[in-house]
């Protein structure tokens, strides 16, 4: 998982449609999805909207992206329940 | 001629679709295909998805491609962020669909598969996937917020607490009857028993893996914990056929009571990490694997129908659960044709993620007509298999007999005509002792999963298998919500307590969390014991009191809806949440009135108490009470129920009353009154 930042877009889209090839990148979507619904974001995706913002400040390693969406997922208060029956 | 090229290939869709639901509706005793439910649920999807989804887009909330959403403007790379809509979808898919759709419609099969069936797809289209939409925009254009800042920003402060203590309460009944549904699985199931519980050492495992061996692996942890699964199904056959490990695993539907109130505590009071985390990601992935699999076994198998597609218990006085088809079935299955807790979704994680808010209509109403379609898959399962196993499975043993033979004998004279061999080898075949009143839809749906599956991979020696790796895919995102949501409860309890004393509310103290906590557990372990202890099986009460409950939500939910209507000034398209509303409230109102007042002991609380009541004044003991406190219990626990019911129903005859008043106001008033962030165009980024 290195950060690959793909600095022009906020979605790693374009990253994937650089890859070429439709497979490949339904590949990274079916990925991606399977990720996020266990409440982890695209980390490239991260990355690339922290330096395009804030440039020069300091970016999470994935290590710690990935505790600090664990513990939003489950952990936050304000009883937030995430899923249905 | 282009507006004939546009619709005829939809005309052909209705034909078709028509044409499914008429085979089905029309089957005199002749076989009928699974296949034709599938045909006709995806036509019926279809047809909604391209015109009433649309209609609502376009005239009725006006969808707007040009206007900036929240994961744009508050865009952090983590909690907001703008995400490619199939992405979403897939998230969005998960978080909605759960244990619900599977189980209502294993228990309104009883009534045959049709009245179901019909139910799933019009309330689907008119209420359920509306709802989500609905919700999922009005939470989109107020920067995500919950629906319970959404009641109170468009209806008044007092709305917006009562609709989270109703909230609160759903979600202790939720926690309840699903707790409930795992207990009635594993009751005296080695083989089960063992299995669910091999899943915790294998989450801890994966939980240390996923934070200090390979840091946010979840993918790889993910297929090592499915190997080291299917394993624990494996050894759950050996640990059934060995007498000396067997016993051990051998537990009464108390002893698992307790054990999974001990589980929910711990479970909930450790770090996040180390068991829910990891436990999700199996619930998670076996669960959207699951589904995908029963889709294609029912293809593929294109098994028979062997439920009638009306039965006669359509006229009330079932077995499983009892009351007639109006109001009962459409509180039976609430998930899969509308839920209200899906309101809470909707307004959670999704709308901080939507690229663009036209993307509403594919994730919400989208992504409901998906979970319908997992209910309907779920009805198919549970119609596949004889009707005499199913009535077997789901009629309490004071009904029918606890021996196979009084059970089979039972049954037969209902015309479902079954042999104790059957019921016996049916319980071999499947590694269980006994198959008799498992109600629950757990077991049921097991062994529809296992009678499609084993068709399709394993044969015969494989029938088992499927069926422990059905109950465990079950009982594993059970356990899931029962932890995550014992944590969601105990934050709710302790804002709640901290308005009166301070000091419970801070969640990071040790003291707070553990007293919370142990309110939360008890509160739903009180009804998973008392559903234990019910003299007709539990799921007969908690599972109409869950429906009453979840549906009164959706009530809530639309009728949010319909206020930000008349406050944007669409109040000529307000039916489009009124009227579902409206049938919403219709049928929950007379269902908790039923359960109150039905002089029908079987339904209603207050009579069913009394019959206890009044026997126990004459110093009898009624059957399963085996004692003059436990008949107490039952007094007590039926009167509670009702209670319960009046206070659902204050809920949401309040919000009934306060949603009115919100739109009478909005009429007088000559101008826009919506609370939506003011326009604002999409940055330039998103629109390449």
């Amino acid at each position: 998982m290195n950060p690959a930042p793909a600095p022009t877009s906020g979605t790693s889209t374009a990253a994937a449609s650089a890859l070429g090839s439709p497979l490949l990148e339904a590949g990274r979507y079916i990925a991606q999805s399977f990720r996020l619904m266990v409440g982890q974001p695209s980390y490239d995706t991260y990355v690339a909207h922290r330096q395009r913002t804030h440039p020069g400040e300091p970016v999470m390693s994935y290590e710690a992206f990935f505790r600090e969406r664990q513990e939003a997922r489950y952990g936050g208060g304000k009883g937030r329940m995430g899923r249905c029956c | 001629m282009e507006f004939l090229k546009r619709h005829l290939p939809w005309l052909a869709v209705a034909l078709l679709g028509t044409w499914g639901l008429a085979t089905l509706a029309l089957s005199r005793g002749e076989a009928v295909s699974a296949t034709w439910l599938v045909m006709a649920a995806i036509c019926v999807y279809l047809i909604a998805y391209r015109y009433y989804s649309l209609f609502i887009a376009n005239k009725v909330l006006g969808l707007d491609a040009t206007r900036n959403t929240p994961a744009w403007r508050h865009n952090d790379g983590l909690d907001f962020v703008p995400t490619h809509k199939y992405v979403l979808f897939g998230h969005h898919f998960a978080a909605i669909a759960g244990a619900g759709p599977l189980v209502g419609p294993v228990l309104a099969a009883q009534m045959g598969y049709l009245p179901g069936l019909l139910w799933i797809l019009a309330g689907v289209v008119l209420a359920g996937a509306v709802q989500d939409f609905i919700v999922l925009f009005i939470s989109t254009r107020r920067d995500g917020r919950s629906l319970g800042e959404m009641v109170k920003q468009e209806m008044g402060n007092v709305p917006g607490v009562i609709a989270l203590f109703g909230a609160f309460m759903i979600m202790i009944i939720i926690l309840a009857v699903l707790a409930l549904i795992v207990v009635k699985a594993l009751a005296h199931s080695p083989w089960g028993t063992f299995t669910v519980m091999a899943t915790v050492p294998v989450a801890l495992f994966m939980g240390f893996y996923v934070r200090y061996l390979r840091p946010g692996h979840i993918g790889e942890v993910s297929v090592i914990g499915f190997v080291l699964l299917m394993a624990a199904i494996v050894g759950g056959q050996a640990v059934f056929e060995s007498p000396v490990w067997g016993p051990y695993f051998d537990f009464s539907p108390e002893a698992l009571t307790w054990i999974l109130i001990g589980y929910g505590f711990v479970a909930s009071v450790l770090p996040v990490w180390m068991l829910l985390a990891p436990r999700d990601y199996l619930s998670t992935f076996l669960k959207i694997g699951t589904i995908l699999a029963l889709a294609v076994g029912i293809v593929v198998v294109n098994p028979t129908l062997a439920m009638p597609s009306i039965t006669q218990f359509a006229q009330g006085n079932g077995p499983v659960w009892a009351g007639d088809l109006f109001p009962f079935l459409f509180i039976t299955i609430a998930c899969g044709a509308v839920s209200g807790f899906h309101a809470l979704i909707s307004s959670g994680t999704t709308p901080k993620m939507l690229e663009n808010e036209t993307q509403a209509r594919f994730i919400g109403y989208g992504g409901m007509l998906a979970e319908s379609f997992v209910a309907v898959m779920a009805l198919a399962a549970a119609s596949v298999i004889d009707p005499g196993i199913y009535f077997a499975m789901n009629s309490p043993a004071a009904l029918v007999g606890n021996t196979p033979e009084a059970v089979a004998q039972t049954i037969s004279t209902w015309g479902f005509v079954i042999t104790p061999d059957v019921l016996i080898q049916t319980a071999k075949d499947v590694g269980e002792n006994t198959i008799l009143a498992r109600a629950g839809g757990a077991p049921t749906l097991a062994v529809g999963m296992a009678h499609i599956l084993h068709q399709a991979v394993g044969g015969q020696a494989m029938m088992a298998f499927w069926y422990h790796f059905a109950i465990l895919f079950e009982a594993l995102f059970i356990l899931t919500a029962v932890d995550a949501g014992t944590r969601a409860g105990r934050f709710m309890l302790q804002d709640l307590l901290g308005t009166f004393v301070p000091a419970l509310k801070r969640t990071e103290s040790l003291g707070a969390n553990l007293l919370a906590t142990g309110l939360t557990v008890a509160a739903w372990g009180y009804f998973v014991y008392q559903g234990v202890q019910d003299p007709l099986g539990g799921i007969n009460t908690l599972w109409p009191l869950f429906g009453i409950s979840n549906q009164m939500l959706a009530a809530v939910a639309l009728m949010l809806g319909t206020v930000v209507l008349f406050n944007m000034k669409r109040e000529r398209y307000a039916w489009v949440t009124a009227l579902p509303a409206a049938w919403l409230l219709a049928c929950t109102l007379s269902a908790g009135w039923l359960k109150i007042f039905s002089s029908d002991v079987k339904v209603g609380f207050l009579a069913h108490a009394n019959r206890y009541a009044d026997a126990l004044a004459q110093g009898q003991v009624l059957a399963p009470a085996k004692s003059a406190a436990a008949m107490a219990r039952v007094v007590f626990n039926d009167r509670l129920d009702a209670g319960l019911c009046v206070l659902f129903m204050a809920v949401v005859l309040s919000t009934l009353v306060y949603s009115v008043r919100a739109c009478l106001r909005a009429r007088g008033q000559a101008k826009d009154q919506t609370r939506e962030v003011p326009y604002q165009p999409l940055p330039a980024e998103a629109r390449a």
